[in-house]
């Protein structure tokens, strides 16, 4: 029997410095195979000889080429040693593991996306993948936020959203600075100037832990059910297939029930958020 | 599959040509204690043990394993490695029979785990009948772990002067009749046995306060009830308990390279959900940090959860975790102070 936690080695093709602490690695396995991925999937990330991380897939099933992206911010050991590489260098990958977002629960709703910083890097692939078949959904509406203007990721395709006619995108920052002209305030300021048909929308939204509170309270005002907002956990993971115990939240196994959870899921449970 | 009769003398060359073909592994004496461990002589197993300080968990999931070994430079190559011996797992007590039970469905389920399952393949259990409690911690009579009627090869029950064997695998048969002498059990010893088995019921004590199988259900009204605090409180965060349990599966990985940076192996230990930074995420996130939390986690896993996922509860009634707990925290005193309260 073939172990499944012997990772695969994929071949490093491309490393963009997306801000001071993120990059976006591009990767290839072996002959030109794709991903086979769902949007909010994730990957273990191994550099050998260092260690291995779960890593959220950045790119959209719909945009694979036969590569995948992840976007890493440098904060732990294996995450440190992926910084470290250049194109050309070896990931041993797994995966991907756990439950996507559910696209076929979205179409035809409208849809509304609230990435914090990080938290786009999962969503773009949701997001991307939903503008490819853009015309199975109803509205779009992106309320993305950052700490501040340079740690804001992706900011082309950010810009490209923004300037879309079918889809309403507005982007804010904690805390402005000379070369930003956009809105300053954090996300939960964006959410009093869309409107939505609550019944008819699904949201999802990714972030830090301190961000859920308020944007949640944010979606729940705005009278989107709980069954229908979407949220991706962030967990120590060592195995991703549900053995290791380390993900486990109250009596979800995160790695397989998630990453990706309804907020009626979550909610009341205090390890979750 | 059929009922044998084994003379007590017939065990040590029993063990002793077994020990030629497999690695045996039997409970012995350590110190004041007993341990599984390897044999090296028939004489060391001491089948009249009354618990061990760790489960024989530790054969099936061993404290530490190698997953892999890799080669850096260039493109780092990755070899699998699989840890399996033929061996002979001698003389395990009914609640560690359970327990074994509930690991080969951890280690099957959705993602099979090839290097639990290669091991579990090449492992014979031949499990014993308790006819006394191990102590006044044991509670396996509420858990229903105080016999098995499955899950082992061989099972043996003393009878006074000789075993009778309870033969369930072709396995099994094949062993004793291959390294041992055994012979047919008569209507006699079919008799012994049943009384024996009869008389020992009344020797174990319930200390559930209640049944089982009310635990998930009582659980999963209990997760702000304040005993969590109490035991937070009382807790030092060792992790004995888990390390101790024989139903504890979760681990960590490590890769682990050479002073040359050339290579190197990926090694996986034994966790502990006790411990503070379990939970811990690289961005310095703690998600279960308070020591009531993680200690309604074990709780909560044993009683609730493990049945959830897979039908069985996650305690066996061992006893163990009670007397490594250097805290006096016991599992089964909580379980019956939430019941009182609830």
């Amino acid at each position: 029997m073939t172990s499944v936690y012997i990772p695969e080695m994929a071949r490093l093709v491309g490393v963009e410095q997306m801000t001071a602490t993120e990059k976006l690695f591009t990767i290839e396995l072996p002959n030109g195979r794709s991903l086979g991925h769902d949007p909010g999937q994730f990957v273990m990330a191994s550099v050998m000889g260092v260690g291995e991380a779960p890593v959220s897939v950045s790119s959209s099933p719909s945009r694979s080429n036969g590569v995948f992206e992840l976007c890493v911010r440098q904060v732990g050991d294996v995450t440190n040693a992926l910084h470290g590489m250049e194109p050309g260098g070896w990931i041993g990958v797994r995966g991907p593991f756990g439950n996507g977002f559910p696209v076929e629960k979205m179409r035809g709703k409208d849809l509304l996306f609230a990435p914090g910083g990080l938290g786009l890097a999962p969503l773009r692939s949701l997001i991307n993948q939903v503008l490819d078949e853009r015309g199975a959904f109803g509205r779009v509406i992106i309320l993305c936020g950052a700490r501040r203007p340079q740690e804001l990721l992706f900011r082309d395709e950010v810009d490209e959203w923004v300037a879309r006619d079918d889809v309403e995108c507005l982007v804010t920052v904690d805390r402005g600075d000379d070369t930003w002209d956009g809105h300053v305030g954090v996300i939960t300021t964006l959410f009093h100037q869309i409107s939505v048909n609550p019944r008819n929308t699904v949201a999802a939204t990714v972030g830090p832990p301190i961000m859920y509170r308020f944007v949640l309270m944010e979606l729940l005002g705005k009278g989107i059910p709980e069954s229908q907002i979407y949220l991706s956990l962030e967990r120590r993971m060592r195995c991703g297939v549900g053995k290791c115990g380390h993900c486990q939240i109250h009596d979800l196994c995160c790695c397989q029930e998630g990453p990706v959870l309804t907020y009626a899921q979550s909610k009341g449970v205090e390890e979750a958020l | 599959m059929s009922l044998m009769v084994l003379n007590k003398g017939a065990v040590g060359p029993l063990i002793e040509a077994l020990m030629a073909d497999y690695r045996v592994v039997g409970p012995q004496a350590k110190g004041p204690q007993f341990a599984f461990g390897t044999l090296t002589d028939p004489a060391q197993m001491r089948l009249d043990y009354n618990t061990t300080i760790l489960p024989p968990k530790k054969v099936l999931q061993p404290q530490q394993e190698r997953l892999a070994s890799y080669s850096l430079g260039g493109k780092p190559s990755v070899e699998q490695i699989i840890e399996a011996t033929p061996t002979v797992l001698f003389g395990i007590h009914t609640c560690d029979l359970h327990a074994v039970q509930l690991l080969d469905k951890a280690f099957s389920e959705e993602y099979p785990d090839a290097h639990y399952l290669a091991r579990r393949d090449q492992t014979i259990l031949v499990s014993l009948e308790c006819l006394e409690p191990c102590d006044e911690h044991s509670f396996c009579k509420s858990m229903g772990t105080l016999t098995a009627g499955e899950g082992y090869d061989l099972h043996l029950t003393d009878l006074g002067l000789a075993y009778a064997v309870d033969v369930a695998t072709e396995a099994g048969a094949q062993i004793l009749s291959d390294y041992g002498s055994a012979s047919e059990a008569g209507d006699g010893d079919v008799r012994r046995l049943n009384d024996v088995l009869g008389a020992k019921w009344p020797r174990f004590t319930y200390r559930l306060e209640f049944d089982a199988a009310e635990l998930p259900a009582l659980l999963s009204t209990a997760y702000d009830h304040p005993l969590w605090q109490e035991l937070g409180d009382r807790c030092l965060a060792c992790g004995s308990c888990t390390n101790v349990c024989p139903t504890c599966y979760c681990f960590n990985v490590y890769d682990e390279t050479n002073m040359a940076l050339t290579e190197g192996e990926r090694v996986r230990r034994w966790d502990s959900c006790q411990l503070d930074e379990f939970a811990r995420v690289a961005g310095g996130e703690n998600f279960r940090e308070a020591r009531a939390a993680r200690q309604r986690h074990r709780f909560m896993r044993k009683g609730r959860y493990i049945f959830e996922k897979f039908g069985e509860l996650g305690c066996v009634g061992c006893g163990r975790c009670i007397r490594a707990c250097v805290a006096d925290i016991n599992i089964v005193d909580g379980f019956n102070a939430i019941q009182r309260s609830a």
